[in-house]
């Protein structure tokens, strides 16, 4: 919203030493935040002046020197524009001026001396749908009745600053010059002046001649005045520069006047030829299909969520919205129509999201007061009598439901000061209720306030106690803590130990995007789920809800491979989504990419393999309690065909799966790049034991290696479980560390070797225990998995 | 005799002393000290001497042997103490060259500012609580006084998946979720922060971002304590010296409601660019609960009230870590990521 400040001083008398930056901080502070304040015409030491002689410059083309008036002296001028002529009134910028672009100085052009420049408005900063079309190719031309010397920004009418206000939803009222005249008169302590409704009214009477049905409740009021042989012309002064200050461009005066009206009420009006009308008008919801064309000439198809405004037979209006072609105002209109009413704010609201936003329908989606749209109706007949030479028609043609009489709000200081957490006095209180201009009467212990139907937002009294904070200057409240009782504070901490265990292994956190492609979002998924799309998404792109973790982090990869980071171990954990029997389903996953160089230094350099990422996974399942409980099965039945099928497992806890691993199948990325993806909310669902002291024995351990020969694909796994249940509890540990294939072992073998820890809690063993278990071992591998002890 | 043994001394001490390695220094020992040293023959030679003497020439003849095998052993050391000199300096290496690095991760900054956000609040006595990212329009919307066709809801565009369903548009649909899980309808102290989602993707925006929503219900709650409360989150987050202040302005759920600017931190309040010379920048929005949200999630407004607040994370990591585009946070270059790898008091 603009605010003109010419314009609202019609209203009420602002202290002399308020400018806009000042009226635009202090409502910042109290009111509403602004966007930019400042003159509406950003431009100094200009002045008007009367070209009185134009030769064509020597050495140019399309240059003229000028002599130009300006009253006490006369000024040699070089200028550009094409319709720079002998007699013409110019705006003159005299050396020193600062337009919004430039500052002028004297100078020579082309061997011409130039002591300032004519102006257009468009240089002097005026937005170019307010200028005439000789701005915009030359410089702008003044009445000839202009007066020479007299500054040319009073004379036209834009000697005003604006503040352009940022409103909240709720404070629709305020979308109008007397409501920003209300807050200023709280503000600054200040009474509202009235305004000027007076208007003589002939003897006919409209309801004689002419009908309104309204055939919906989403239309509270509708008033319709008739008035007779207007002239369109153009308006006065004050109302062009007035419009233009509000950002609204000038077209004649009755179309002025309705959009004039609209500024100052907050009452949208809307005028209709009345000759084109069959002497009625219905409001009605419109047909699912019914065509209107608009005012901007664009047929549009509606359906029955429009209000529309019919003439009995078409529609001719899209209610509170845009008027319709057919009936609107002409330059040979005689009589009008005026329609001041009110319509649901939500269906417009709908209607302008789906085909145009308007003023109006800006102020009907944040609701009207209705003695406003008398009020309105009123001030248009004041001012199309007097600028328009209107005759007015007698009566009104009335259709209202509305309640007009304020709100009654009963309130208790006491409350009031408890929710600010201050001491506020009662009268100050009431004082602060009589600069918003809202009467009370007093109670025991507060007052019943009579709230005007203009502040919509206000209905219970938390609102009040809202007005009081903000006027009374909430940065007056001083912060307190709360004195709560002390108690513990509780959160999950398991992401966040993860989280720290992850960075300790080397790893850096990502955060990505949940909305992935439709297409990468079956990727890389251990099970087949379907997906959920949006409704209405921003681009194919992000269309549709992650099912994975890997697929964000592989487009992470790629970014950093792209811009040569070839070193990348990354995690994240975040949701993810899918869709299970018409449920949605969220999960909690970790994801983890690795790939290039993952120890670094001179002689500890190491690439990042399987094993790399296989520890990883082990670190975590470790670290959260799972030790023992998990494994790794090789399982291309059960794995993505994103992956590698020879290099890639899923993780499996108690015969669940809860994640994969592996490395990214080579026709997906040519480089080898791991990743692993754990559901954490199957983790976490499962019951992992308390973190306990195991006693240490103390009885020496002993050592002993053993090396087998088995078929190639018997799985290091199978061994080591077949050597665990083989030895029994004198077992401690068994590690794999070697693995040979080649000269010295048959084809399609491999030799793999063990090293194993015996050892007891209670005693020293012996070597004939320690025989026994190891012979045991070696019958059982051979018996059982075919294995050859290799010597 | 003795003029023998006074030859074997100043010979054998003049070699000793001479010796110019471990290995000349043992055959001297050998030579004079061995089984058939020169000194040692001496000894044996004594059996040809008389009572009287023998002691005598044996006392002189001991003598210059623990002598010598003083020099000796002295003279040993000195070779140790060369020899490990040498291999010492054979041994030095170049300590500029780089070291077998431990690989170190590092923690988004986001996600830093959120565990700074959690610690300060649970020690406050706030629980920290987790809400569905993907959202029903009742928690989302309708809940907090948002019903369908709000005009407040234009603010928000939004993802949805069904007519009811969609990714939320901010952390307060969490703060519904809290009231009504709160069976005895008693006092909460809460925090959620998480991602929320808006249909808008430019250079300050993000469609995906980040937000924390504060909530406290409890009896005799004031605006005075909110304005405390987010004093002290403020303070912890920027500095000691920022100071808050608060606009009126609208949130369905909160009334009153503030936009609450702190001051800027980069200039301190005079101006710059940062701050586009207001010295202010705008970074929460709060209020004290509205009673019709108390109602609708089972709460009476008459004996509770409130306060909640919210804010958006990206630009509070963006403004603590001096990052210069929000981009940075969701690109996860790793020369960005790999920079937040340091304790942060």
């Amino acid at each position: 919203m603009k605010l003109s400040l010419n314009f609202v001083k019609d209203y009420i008398d602002l202290p002399e030493e308020l400018n806009a930056e000042k009226i635009a901080e202090d409502m910042t502070n109290k009111s509403s935040e602004y966007d930019s304040a400042g003159k509406l015409i950003n431009a100094t030491n200009l002045i008007i002046g009367e070209v009185i002689e134009c030769e064509k410059h020597p050495d140019s083309d399309h240059l003229h020197v000028c002599k130009v008036n300006i009253g006490k002296e006369v000024l040699d001028i070089v200028c550009g524009a094409p319709n720079v002529r002998k007699g013409l009134k110019v705006i003159v910028a005299l050396p020193g001026a600062k337009l919004p672009d430039k500052t002028i100085k004297k100078g020579v052009i082309r061997g011409q001396e130039s002591n300032g420049m004519l102006c257009s408005m468009l240089e002097l900063g005026l937005d170019s749908k307010f200028v005439d079309e000789a701005d915009k190719t030359g410089i702008h031309e003044l009445p000839v009745d202009a007066p020479v010397g007299e500054d040319p920004i009073k004379y036209m009418g834009l000697d005003d600053e604006v503040i352009d206000f940022e409103l909240t939803a709720n404070r629709g009222d305020l979308l109008s010059i007397l409501g920003m005249a209300y807050e200023l008169g709280a503000i600054y302590d200040k009474p509202v002046k009235k305004i000027d409704l007076s208007h003589k009214e002939n003897n006919e009477n409209i309801n004689d001649s002419f009908k309104v049905e309204v055939n919906t409740d989403n239309c509270s009021i509708f008033l319709a005045k008739k008035v007779k042989n207007v002239k369109i012309k153009e308006s006065p002064q004050f109302i062009k520069s007035r419009l233009i200050a509000s950002g609204i461009r000038p077209i004649n005066n009755v179309v002025d006047i309705s959009n004039y009206v609209m500024l100052e009420t907050g009452q949208p009006l809307h005028f209709y030829d009345a000759d084109k009308l069959n002497g009625m008008i219905e409001v009605r919801m419109a047909k699912n299909g019914e065509k209107l064309t608009t005012l901007d000439n664009i047929e549009r198809t509606l359906h029955d969520e429009n209000i529309v405004i019919s003439d009995g037979k078409k529609a001719i209006g899209l209610a509170g919205v845009m008027g319709g072609l057919d009936t609107e105002i002409t330059p040979e209109t005689k009589n009008i129509i005026i329609e001041s009413a009110i319509f649901d704010g939500v269906k417009v609201r709908k209607t302008s999201n789906e085909l145009i936003r308007s003023e109006a329908s800006n102020r009907f989606e944040k609701g009207l007061d209705p003695n406003r749209t008398y009020m309105a109706q009123d001030r248009a007949c004041n001012l199309l009598e007097k600028y328009a030479d209107a005759e007015i028609v007698g009566g009104t043609v009335k259709y209202d439901k509305t309640i007009l009489e304020d709100k009654k709000i009963e309130v208790k200081f006491a409350e009031i000061n408890k929710v600010l957490g201050q001491n506020i006095p009662d009268n100050e209180i009431l004082d602060i209720f009589r600069r918003l201009g809202f009467t009370y009467e007093n109670t025991d212990d507060g007052a019943i306030v009579s709230v005007p139907r203009r502040r919509i937002d206000i209905e219970i009294k938390e609102d009040l106690n809202e007005e009081i904070g903000r006027l009374y200057g909430v940065n007056n409240i001083e912060g307190i803590l709360p004195e709560l009782p002390l108690k513990q504070g509780s959160f999950d901490r398991r992401d966040r130990e993860l989280r720290n265990k992850l960075i300790g292994l080397g790893l850096n956190e990502t955060l990505s995007y949940v909305l992935v492609g439709e297409n990468e979002a079956k990727e890389f998924n251990y099970k087949d789920v379907e997906t959920i799309k949006l409704l209405a998404p921003m681009s194919e792109d992000r269309s549709t809800l992650r099912t994975s973790m890997i697929p964000s982090l592989m487009s992470i990869y790629k970014y950093n491979r792209a811009r040569d980071n070839k070193d990348v171990s990354i995690f994240e954990i975040a949701k993810t989504f899918y869709k299970s029997e018409d449920k949605f389903i969220e999960e909690k996953h970790l994801g983890i990419l690795m790939s290039g160089e993952y120890s670094l230094g001179i002689e500890n350099k190491a690439n990042v393999d399987f094993y790399t990422i296989k520890g990883v996974a082990e670190e975590v399942l470790d670290y959260l309690g799972y030790k023992n409980r998990y494994s790794f099965i090789a399982d291309t039945s059960k794995i993505a065909k994103e992956f590698h099928p020879g290099i890639s497992a899923v993780i499996s806890l108690n015969n669940d799966i809860i994640g994969c691993i592996g490395k990214v199948h080579p026709s997906i990325c040519s480089e080898d790049v791991y990743v692993l993806e754990i559901n954490l909310e199957k983790l976490f669902d499962k019951k992992v034991g308390k973190m306990k002291f195991k006693e240490i024995s103390k009885f020496p351990s002993v050592d002993k290696d053993l090396a087998v020969v088995v078929d190639k694909n018997v799985e290091a796994q199978k061994i080591v479980m077949q050597i665990k249940k083989s030895a029994g509890s004198i077992l401690n540990d068994v590690k794999v560390f070697d693995v040979y294939m080649g000269k010295g072992i048959e084809e399609n073998k491999k030799s793999i070797a063990f090293s194993l820890n015996f050892g007891k809690m209670n005693a020293t063993l012996t070597d004939e225990e320690i025989n026994n278990a190891f012979q045991k071992i070696i019958k059982d591998l051979e018996n059982k998995l075919g294995a050859k002890l290799r010597t | 005799m003795e003029e023998q043994i006074k030859n074997i001394e100043e010979i054998s001490i003049k070699e000793i002393l001479n010796a110019s390695n471990e290995k000349e220094l043992n055959d001297i020992k050998v030579k004079y000290l061995g089984k058939k040293g020169e000194l040692t023959a001496v000894l044996r030679g004594m059996k040809d001497l008389s009572k009287e003497q023998r002691p005598i020439i044996g006392g002189i003849v001991n003598k210059v042997r623990d002598n010598l095998e003083n020099l000796i052993s002295k003279k040993g050391k000195e070779f140790a103490e060369l020899e490990l000199k040498r291999k010492l300096e054979e041994e030095k290496i170049d300590v500029t060259l780089p070291s077998n690095k431990f690989i170190r991760g590092s923690k988004h900054p986001l996600n830093r500012v959120i565990e700074e956000i959690e610690d300060l609040f649970v020690s406050m006595g706030y629980d920290v609580i987790d809400g569905p990212e993907l959202e029903t329009d009742e928690f989302c919307f309708e809940r907090l006084n948002l019903p369908k066709g709000h005009p407040a809801r234009d603010m928000q565009d939004s993802f949805y998946i069904t007519s009811e369903e969609l990714l939320r548009t901010q952390t307060s649909a969490v703060q519904a979720r809290v009231m009504v899980a709160n069976q005895d309808k008693g006092p909460i102290r809460m925090i959620c922060p998480g991602k929320t989602y808006r249909k808008e993707d430019d250079a300050t925006h993000s469609h995906q971002f980040n937000q924390v929503e504060g909530l406290v219900i409890d009896k005799d709650i004031t605006l005075a304590h909110l304005k405390g409360t987010l004093e002290v989150f403020m303070k912890k987050m920027l500095g000691e010296k920022t100071k808050l202040r608060f606009r009126p302005s609208y949130f369905p759920f909160t009334e009153p409601s503030y936009e609450v600017d702190v001051s800027c931190f980069k200039c301190g309040g005079s101006g710059c660019n940062l701050c586009k010379q207001t010295g202010w920048i705008e970074l929460l929005g709060a209020g004290m609960v509205h009673p019709n949200v108390l109602k609708m999630n089972g709460y009476n407004p008459e004996e509770y009230g409130g306060f909640a607040f919210g804010t958006g994370l990206d630009r509070l990591a963006m403004f603590k870590y001096g990052i210069t585009d929000m981009r940075y946070l969701y690109r996860n270059d790793v020369r960005f990521l790999k920079q937040f790898d340091q304790m942060d008091i």
